[in-house]
C-alpha cells in the first residue's frame, strides 16, 4: 500500500514539475535584474521588482490591461447570457430547429478562425469597428458561445426541474420558486461557465492582433508581442516576462479555487454534450 | 348497452381531438419560446461566421490589394492559380499537416497517461489535477514566450542543454519547439476530455476481466479502450482541427522565419503584412475548406458521435 502510494507520488511530482516549469520560468525571469537576466539561471541570483515597476509606469501595458479586463468581461457576460437562454431551451424545451442550433455551434467550436481573419477586418473597417472594444468582443461572443452552449446544457440537464413544481405546490410563486429553487441549483453551471468563456477571451491572440491596429484596444496579448525596452537598445524580456506573470496571475487563481468545477465544465460538455 | 357505447367512443374521440389541440397550442407555445430563446445566438453566431466566409469567397475572385485599390478587379479563380501553384503555401500547409499530426498523436498517448494519473492517483489528486489545468488555462502568447525564453542562448536554462547553436534559428529544430510548446499547451485538454470516458468504464467489468485472467495490458485494450472510443475519438477530432489552427506559438517563436509558416501564420502575413486581400481571402476559403474535409473524414471513416448527437447515436 505504501509502496503504490510513494510510486503515485513520483508520478504526482513529475506531472506538477512538467506542468509548472515553464511557468516558474518565466516568473524567474520576471524578477531578474537587467544585468542577471541573460545569465540563464533557472532560480534569479539577484531580485527586483523592478520590472514590475517599470510596466505599470507605461501606458502600453497599463491601457492593453485595462483592454483585456474589459472586453474580456463583456463578452463573458453576453455570451453567457445569451448563452444561458439557448442552452435552457436545449435542455428543457422541445422544438424543431433544436439539432440544428446544436450542428451550428458544434461547426463554429472547430471553425478555422483564421479564416475570419480577412474578411472580418476588411467589413470591420468598413462599419468603423476596426480597432475599437466591439469589434473584438463580437468575436470572442461568437466563439464563446458554443463553449457556453455546451457547457450549460449539460449543466442543466443535471438539474432536477420537478423541485421547481414541488416549490410551486408548497405555495412559492413562478419568480420565487425561480429565485430560492432553480437559481441557486443554476448558479455554479453559469459561474463556471462564465470562467470557461473568460478564460477564453482572456487566449485570444489572432483576432487580438488582426482586428487593433493601436492601444485603443489592443489586450495584453498582442500587446506584448509589441514591446519594446525604455530605450531602442535596452532588452524588452524583463519587460515581457513581468506582463506575462501578471497575465497568468488570474488563470492560476482561477485553477485554485475552481480546479473541481472547470474539471466538471470541461468534460460534462464533451462527452454528455 | 350498445347504443350507450356507441355514442360514449365519439364523444372520448373528440375529447381527445381536443386535447391534441390544446396540446399542440401548448406545444406551440413551446416551440416559440425555444426559438425565441434560441435566436440571439443563432443570429449572433450565424452573423459574424457564415456572413464573413460567404464575403471571403467573393472576396477571394478579386484582385484586391490595400496598396493598390484603385486596381480592383474581378478575376474568377486567378488568385486560387496563384495561392495552388506557390511554393511557400504548400510548405506551410505541409508544415501545418506535420505539427496537426505529430502533435496529436503524441497528445493522444501523454493525454491517456495524464488522464489515467488524474483519475486513478492515491495521493493529491486535487493537487494534480490543478496542477494539470494550468497549460490549459495559461494564455498561449506567455507560454510561448516562456519556451523561447529558455531555447535562447545564454538566457535560457535549456539552450546549454543541447549543446551550442540556436535552437530556433534552424527548421528541424524549430519545428520541434513549437511542437512541444503546443504538446505541453493542450496535453492537459486532451487528458480531460479522455478522463471523462475513462469515468464511464464500469469498474465491475475490469473486475470479472481481471479475474478471468487478463493482464493489464488486456484489461486496457479489450476492456478499457472499446468503452472509452466515443470520447478518444471526440478529443481527437477536436484536437485535430484545434491543432490546424496552430498560430500563437508560431508567430512568438519564429515569426515564420526558415520555412517553419503554418497556414494560419501565411495567411495573417498575406493580410496584415501584405495587405493582399484578395490573396488572404483565397488562404482563408482553402482554409476553411482544408477544415471541413478533415471534419467529414473523420465523421465519415469513425462515424464520431459529435457531442450533441449523442442521444440518438450512442444511447
Amino acid at each position: 500500500m505504501t509502496a503504490s502510494k510513494w510510486r503515485w507520488g513520483l508520478i504526482d511530482l513529475v506531472v506538477i514539475v512538467f506542468a509548472l516549469v515553464p511557468v516558474l520560468w518565466i516568473a524567474s525571469l520576471s524578477f531578474k535584474t537587467p544585468a542577471t537576466i541573460t545569465d540563464g539561471h533557472f532560480i534569479p541570483r539577484e531580485w527586483t521588482l523592478e520590472n514590475y515597476r517599470n510596466i505599470f509606469a507605461t501606458d502600453q501595458f497599463v491601457r492593453a490591461l485595462v483592454n483585456s479586463i474589459g472586453i474580456g468581461l463583456i463578452a463573458t457576460v453576453i455570451a453567457v447570457v445569451l448563452g444561458t437562454m439557448a442552452a435552457y431551451a436545449i435542455a428543457r424545451l422541445d422544438f424543431p430547429g433544436k439539432r440544428l442550433l446544436i450542428g451550428i455551434s458544434l461547426l463554429i467550436a472547430m471553425f478555422p478562425q483564421v479564416s475570419l481573419v480577412s474578411p472580418l477586418f476588411e467589413i470591420e473597417r468598413s462599419l468603423g469597428l476596426f480597432d475599437t472594444w466591439p469589434g473584438l468582443i463580437l468575436p470572442y461572443v461568437t466563439f464563446g458561445l458554443p463553449l457556453a452552449i455546451y457547457t450549460l446544457s449539460a449543466f442543466f440537464r443535471q438539474i432536477p426541474w420537478d423541485l421547481e413544481k414541488a416549490a410551486k405546490m408548497d405555495g412559492a410563486t413562478q419568480g420565487e420558486a425561480f429565485r430560492r429553487v432553480i437559481a441557486p441549483l443554476a448558479a455554479p453551471g453559469v459561474f463556471t461557465t462564465a470562467i470557461l468563456v473568460f478564460i477564453f477571451c482572456w487566449n485570444d491572440f489572432l483576432f487580438a492582433i488582426s482586428l487593433t491596429s493601436t492601444e485603443r484596444s489592443r489586450t495584453v496579448p498582442a500587446a506584448l508581442s509589441f514591446f519594446q525596452g525604455a530605450s531602442q537598445f535596452e532588452d524588452p524580456t524583463g519587460a515581457i516576462s513581468a506582463a506575462a506573470v501578471v497575465i497568468t496571475v488570474p488563470i492560476i487563481l482561477f485553477v485554485l479555487f475552481f480546479q473541481r468545477r472547470i474539471v466538471s465544465g470541461l468534460t460534462s460538455g464533451a462527452v454528455k454534450g | 348497452m350498445t347504443a350507450t357505447e356507441a355514442a360514449a367512443k365519439p364523444a372520448t374521440r373528440s375529447a381527445a381531438r381536443r386535447a391534441r389541440a390544446r396540446l399542440s397550442e401548448g406545444k406551440k407555445a413551446e416551440r416559440r419560446l425555444g426559438w425565441l430563446l434560441c435566436a440571439p445566438a443563432a443570429i449572433v453566431m450565424l452573423a459574424v461566421t457564415a456572413y464573413p466566409i460567404a464575403y471571403s469567397v467573393w472576396l477571394s475572385f478579386q484582385r484586391f490589394d490595400l496598396k493598390f485599390p484603385d486596381e480592383r478587379e474581378f478575376v474568377g479563380l486567378a488568385n486560387y492559380a496563384t495561392v495552388l501553384t506557390n511554393g511557400y503555401w504548400w510548405t506551410a500547409f505541409g508544415v501545418t499537416m506535420l505539427i496537426t499530426v505529430v502533435t496529436v498523436a503524441v497528445e493522444l498517448v501523454l493525454g491517456m497517461g495524464l488522464a489515467w494519473v488524474m483519475f486513478r492517483t492515491v495521493v493529491g489528486r486535487g493537487l494534480v489535477r490543478t496542477a494539470a489545468l494550468i497549460p490549459y488555462g495559461i494564455v498561449t502568447v506567455v507560454a510561448a514566450f516562456s519556451w523561447k525564453y529558455a531555447w535562447t542562448p545564454d538566457t535560457g536554462y535549456l539552450a546549454s542543454v543541447v549543446g551550442d547553436g540556436a535552437p530556433l534559428t534552424e527548421r528541424a529544430s524549430s519545428l520541434a519547439i513549437i511542437m512541444l510548446a503546443e504538446i505541453w499547451k493542450t496535453t492537459p485538454f486532451m487528458a480531460l476530455l479522455l478522463m471523462a470516458g475513462l469515468a464511464l468504464v464500469p469498474e465491475d467489468l475490469l473486475k470479472a476481466a481481471s479475474m478471468d485472467g487478463a493482464t493489464g495490458w488486456q484489461r486496457f485494450t479489450r476492456v478499457i479502450l472499446p468503452v472509452m472510443k466515443p470520447a478518444i475519438l471526440v478529443a481527437l477530432l477536436f484536437r485535430t482541427l484545434d491543432a490546424f489552427r496552430v498560430f500563437d506559438n508560431i508567430y512568438v517563436l519564429t515569426a515564420g522565419a526558415n520555412n517553419t509558416s503554418s497556414v494560419s501564420m501565411l495567411t495573417y502575413n498575406n493580410l496584415m503584412r501584405g495587405l493582399n486581400l484578395g490573396i488572404g481571402s483565397t488562404m482563408s476559403v482553402l482554409i476553411f475548406l482544408a477544415v471541413a474535409i478533415i471534419a467529414f473524414v473523420f465523421v465519415k471513416l469513425f462515424g464520431t458521435a459529435a457531442p450533441g448527437s449523442s442521444e440518438e447515436g450512442k444511447r
